[in-house]
């Protein structure tokens, strides 16, 4: 048993870094500086690629996510911040070219959809489990009353002496 | 309360007729322009051969509402839109400006002697960097631009008869007139 679970936890750790393995990353320059280089490739990975959607622009060979690409290096090169150059491809794209969108009034639902969703089935579940205990406790048995009891004596009486 | 039963169906029902409703009306390929309402950033490009005397960005503060439209020679949607440009150049409704986006002097020059040329004045964007600018993420793209040089709204995509009837038409003919 505890070998099952050692190999099933070996192959999704082989698995898990296929998957960062084989996430391709399009690189055509190199800043000279690898610091540099690093945050060039920090900000595409949070930059998504208009044409694909659901890429970040690091591992998309599209036209498009080429150059914009360029443009991050570019930028970094010309002395701007992280956030300065986000801003840059916000003003053009707006806000759904990043992969990570900023908390504000208009992707409010967005981050807290899920939530409220949550708090929603939460309260149906407290709300379903306790009308059952509710109505579990109405079903508890009461004890019989003294003629129910009379009754049943009788009753046991006749069918002793029945089977007698 | 007798009827709680239905409650799952409605539910469900509910869901589904959002999903149907966001999977044929709503189209996540088309994302809405971020530079309404704005100015159209500044550039200046040289012209296709042949093709007028280049286009900046004060050659569209015209006074009037024209389009931009953004072509190359390599796109093919830009072939099915292009017949209404032509037509709408002959009927003088409204005046059109090319970018030609990412593509070879000669290539371009060649695809308007073949498509003919609806185009007042043409820019070549040859690296793209005026297209970002823009927020252009294909080809075909077209801006519709204010009298005063803002942008008034983005169709992405080949504009079709429909979309001209229904979205240019009004704005051409509600502010010009």
């Amino acid at each position: 048993m505890i070998h099952a679970l050692r190999i099933c936890l070996i192959a999704s750790f082989v698995c898990l870094g296929g998957v960062g393995i084989a996430n391709a990353v399009f690189i055509e320059e190199r800043l000279e500086d690898p610091a540099e280089e690093q945050r060039a490739r920090d900000i595409s990975d949070e930059v998504r690629c208009l044409v694909c959607q659901n890429q970040s622009i690091l591992d998309s060979n599209a036209d498009l996510a080429r150059d914009l690409r360029a443009i991050v290096r570019e930028r970094i090169t010309a002395g701007d911040s992280d956030d300065q150059i986000r801003e840059f491809l916000v003003v053009r794209y707006g806000d759904w070219v990043l992969l990570d969108p900023p908390f504000k009034l208009r992707t409010a639902l967005l981050w807290l959809g899920p939530l409220i969703i949550f708090l929603i089935g939460l309260a149906l579940v407290v709300l379903f489990v306790r009308r059952r205990s509710v109505s579990q406790a109405r079903e508890t048995v009461s004890p019989l009353s003294d003629e129910e009891a009379a009754d049943l004596e009788v009753l046991f009486g006749a069918e002793d002496k029945g089977t007698k | 309360m007798r009827l709680k039963f239905l409650l799952p169906v409605l539910t469900f029902a509910a869901i589904f007729g959002v999903m149907w409703y966001a999977l044929f009306n709503l189209d996540p390929t088309e994302i809405p322009s971020e530079l309404v309402a704005k100015p159209v950033p500044e550039f200046d490009l040289a012209a296709v051969p042949n093709y007028g005397p280049g286009l900046a960005t004060t050659d569209l503060k015209t006074g009037k509402i024209v389009l931009l439209n953004v072509f190359a020679s390599w796109c093919v949607a830009c072939l099915a839109e292009h017949p209404l440009f032509m037509e709408l150049k002959e009927q003088n409704v409204v005046e059109i400006y090319g970018l030609n986006y990412k593509d070879t002097p000669d290539a371009a020059a060649k695809w308007l002697v073949r498509n003919g040329n609806p185009y007042v004045r043409t820019g070549m964007d040859q690296k793209g960097r005026v297209g970002i600018d823009l927020g252009v993420y294909g080809v075909p793209e077209t801006f519709v631009i204010a009298p005063d040089g803002t942008i008034l709204d983005k169709i992405i995509g080949p504009v079709t008869r429909d979309i001209y009837e229904q979205r240019l038409k009004p704005l051409l003919t509600g502010k010009t007139s």
